[in-house]
């Protein structure tokens, strides 16, 4: 089984329509799976142009407050890893936008590496985000992702040296995560300028594209990121207006967010 | 090789660097100086004087013939790590790291606790060196050691009740990796103990080898020969490769590392990772660890906040995968009925943690015989300990107790 529905070709085709993209976060099974899938599927007719969707896990190091909280309580609601594969299934028999999941990486060891980038492709998604896996450690990942054609990001930091931009940049494949500020997930009132400037050294190590994340919550900071990067990634602000709003609460914020994609 | 001269950043399967790519640079830096630091005789130099004029080192061993009668008549000879400053091994690690942390010109430090003590140690040496300083202590943890949250506060640490997760050990290192992740440019990070991403493993041990470099010569000038086994108790591991890594290369030198069997390792209740755990990926690095099928972390038990972790340092794992260390689980009533043991025949209180290794070196005993040696490393020191102690063993008068 083979990847069909990557994020490469869309953020390509969002930026050539001199835009650029729209990635939504959203954890799978909160507040239920259903509304989960419900609420990922509105993003997407609300504008959102690729979806990624996070697996609840009992030691996220790199999420923020909303984040903790949504994933705690789909674990405590009885979140398996089985439902993420039958999320990203319901999700792309609905919707064409490639579907990313995003997963600690402990999960993806136990279930099997192979095993588990077979069955992602089998549902219909297009990748992985790995927020504590570096190029250094994934050597099996990438074997599997080459043989199946699954995308692989991996995050790079305003801290990150010359060597490694390079480095991620080779082992990435659809886009190259870049970290806004020096900081977990979380919504903040400025998008840090060092985002800036890691895309600009990205696009000089031959990234592709970069998706800039960690800190954006607005429309005008989604038009901001769009200006020197490929794509911005909105997570907690959405998880938050899924929390306070439900599905409609995150379908409204994502159409707002989606006019940061548009010429005014 | 001799086993001696592993480094990392991996022990065999074990090991590695599972971090975010915002840690990367701190991890590199942070081994960088470590490195040069290793080759500095006056970083060496330093570290020898502050133990030796602040700590009490080398620290001294006891013989405890009265203890030992209950263990078939082995010789037990105690590591007294008690005895340091502070009340633990801990401090050792703390002072190697806090003078990293002066060369790397950061002036602020982070670190998790679990018993306290390691966040005690971390807060003395903020003191001492004049850095600012948070500890991350799991909310049940504040609890159950709530003099050590005064210890730290009295010597001017902040200190953060951790309300994630199973609010233990493994949420206050999530939450100070957060703290690290966003902080990084200004903070250092001094890990407690042998787990998480290179090159902690490595340096934690390297700076707590001098208690199984001390013990072993010790041991030598009383004895006259090696001991047969000596054994410590094992959460994250550090004060266990303290007192195991001078001998591991004697091969006829067993030994045992005791985890925390909670009640019972057939039941839920337990923090026994290399007895009942299975390899994973957890706090940066690949080692054993308890978990789901789903590679889901299972929350820990233990009487003893130190060892109430559910993973434990990569080094150990590789030891336990060649054979050449042995993890057995030691249950909380055996450790509380040695810790009153040993306090009733020596006059020595114990952490409950170390008595988890005095415990099962009771049992360790009766299977070696009278002519064995046994060297434990009394980690720590029980005054953290007396109200627990006090409610399990019904000490507090009735209307004090209620």
């Amino acid at each position: 089984m083979t990847a069909r529905n990557t994020v490469g070709p869309v953020i390509a085709r969002r930026n050539a329509e001199a835009s650029g993209a729209l990635i939504g976060y959203l954890p799978v099974g909160f507040p239920t799976l259903d509304e989960s899938v419900e609420a990922a599927v509105a993003l997407v007719e609300n504008g959102v142009d690729a979806l990624e969707l996070g697996l609840p896990y009992s030691d996220p190091v790199m999420d923020g407050p909303v984040i903790q909280a949504a994933t705690q309580q789909a674990l405590a609601n009885g979140f398996r890893l089985a439902d993420g594969f039958e999320a990203v299934r319901r999700i792309t028999e609905r919707v064409d936008a490639p579907v990313l999941i995003m997963t600690y990486w402990n999960p993806v060891v136990q279930y099997g590496v192979e095993r588990f980038a077979d069955d992602l492709a089998a549902a219909g998604g297009a990748g992985l985000i790995t927020p504590d896996l570096i190029p250094d450690e994934g050597a099996d990942w990438i074997a599997a992702s080459e043989r199946t054609g699954l995308d692989r990001v991996f995050l790079a930091a305003p801290t990150s040296t010359d060597k490694r931009i390079a480095r991620v940049v080779e082992a990435s494949r659809g886009f190259v995560y870049a970290v806004s500020t020096m900081g977990i997930t979380g919504a903040r009132a400025d998008v840090d300028r060092a985002a800036r400037t890691v895309v600009d050294r990205l696009t000089s190590a031959g990234a592709p594209a970069s998706c800039v994340g960690v800190g954006i919550s607005t429309a005008a900071q989604v038009r901001e990121v769009l200006e020197y990067a490929e794509g911005a990634i909105v997570g907690s602000a959405l998880v938050k207006a899924l929390a306070d709003g439900g599905v409609r609460g995150a379908a409204e914020l994502a159409a707002e967010l989606a006019r940061g994609t548009r010429a005014e | 090789m001799a086993l001696r001269a592993q480094t990392g950043p991996y022990f065999g399967d074990f090991g590695g660097r599972f971090v975010p790519e915002s840690l990367v640079a701190a991890l590199d830096e942070l081994g960088e100086a470590y490195d040069l630091a290793k080759l500095d005789p006056a970083f060496g130099a330093e570290l020898a004087e502050l133990g030796r004029s602040y700590t009490g080192r080398p620290s001294i061993i006891t013989e405890v013939p009265r203890f030992a009668k209950h263990a078939g008549g082995a010789r037990i000879i105690l590591k007294r790590e008690d005895l340091n400053h502070t009340g633990s091994h801990k401090i050792n690690n703390v002072l190697g790291q806090a003078l990293l942390t002066k060369r790397i010109g950061k002036q602020r430090v982070i670190a998790e606790t679990g018993a306290g003590q390691h966040g005690v140690a971390t807060a003395t040496a903020a003191a001492l060196f004049g850095l600012d300083c948070t500890i991350y202590m799991g909310e049940v943890d504040t609890e159950r050691q709530a003099l050590n949250v005064a210890r730290m506060r009295l010597l001017g640490a902040e200190v953060i009740a951790v309300k994630a997760g199973s609010r233990t050990l493994k949420d206050a290192i999530n939450e100070a990796m957060r703290d690290w992740v966003t902080n990084v440019a200004t903070t250092n990070y001094i890990f407690g103990t042998v787990a998480g991403p290179h090159p902690f493993p490595e340096m934690v041990r390297d700076f707590q080898k001098i208690i199984g470099e001390e013990a072993r010569q010790q041991v030598l000038d009383l004895t006259g020969a090696l001991p047969t086994a000596v054994t410590a108790c094992v959460g994250g591991g550090s004060n266990a490769i303290g007192i195991f890594h001078a001998f591991l290369d004697d091969e006829g030198v067993g030994l045992y590392g005791f985890e925390a069997g909670g009640e019972g390792v057939d039941t839920p209740r337990h923090a026994a990772t290399i007895t009942k755990g299975r390899p994973g990926v957890l706090h940066g690095a690949r080692s054993y660890m308890l978990q789901d099928d789903d590679g889901q972390t299972i929350e820990s038990h233990s009487i003893s906040a130190g060892l109430d972790y559910p993973g434990v340092g990569p080094e150990h794992s590789w030891l336990s995968a060649i054979g050449r260390a042995q993890y057995r689980p030691v249950t909380d009533d055996a450790a509380m009925q040695a810790l009153r043991l040993l306090t009733r025949t020596e006059g020595i209180i114990p952490a409950i943690e170390s008595s988890h290794a005095l415990a099962g070196t009771l049992e360790l005993g009766r299977e070696l015989g009278p002519d064995a040696t046994i060297l434990v490393n009394l980690s720590g020191r029980g005054d953290k300990d007396m109200d627990t102690a006090a409610r399990y063993f019904e000490l507090y008068d009735e209307e004090a107790g209620a």
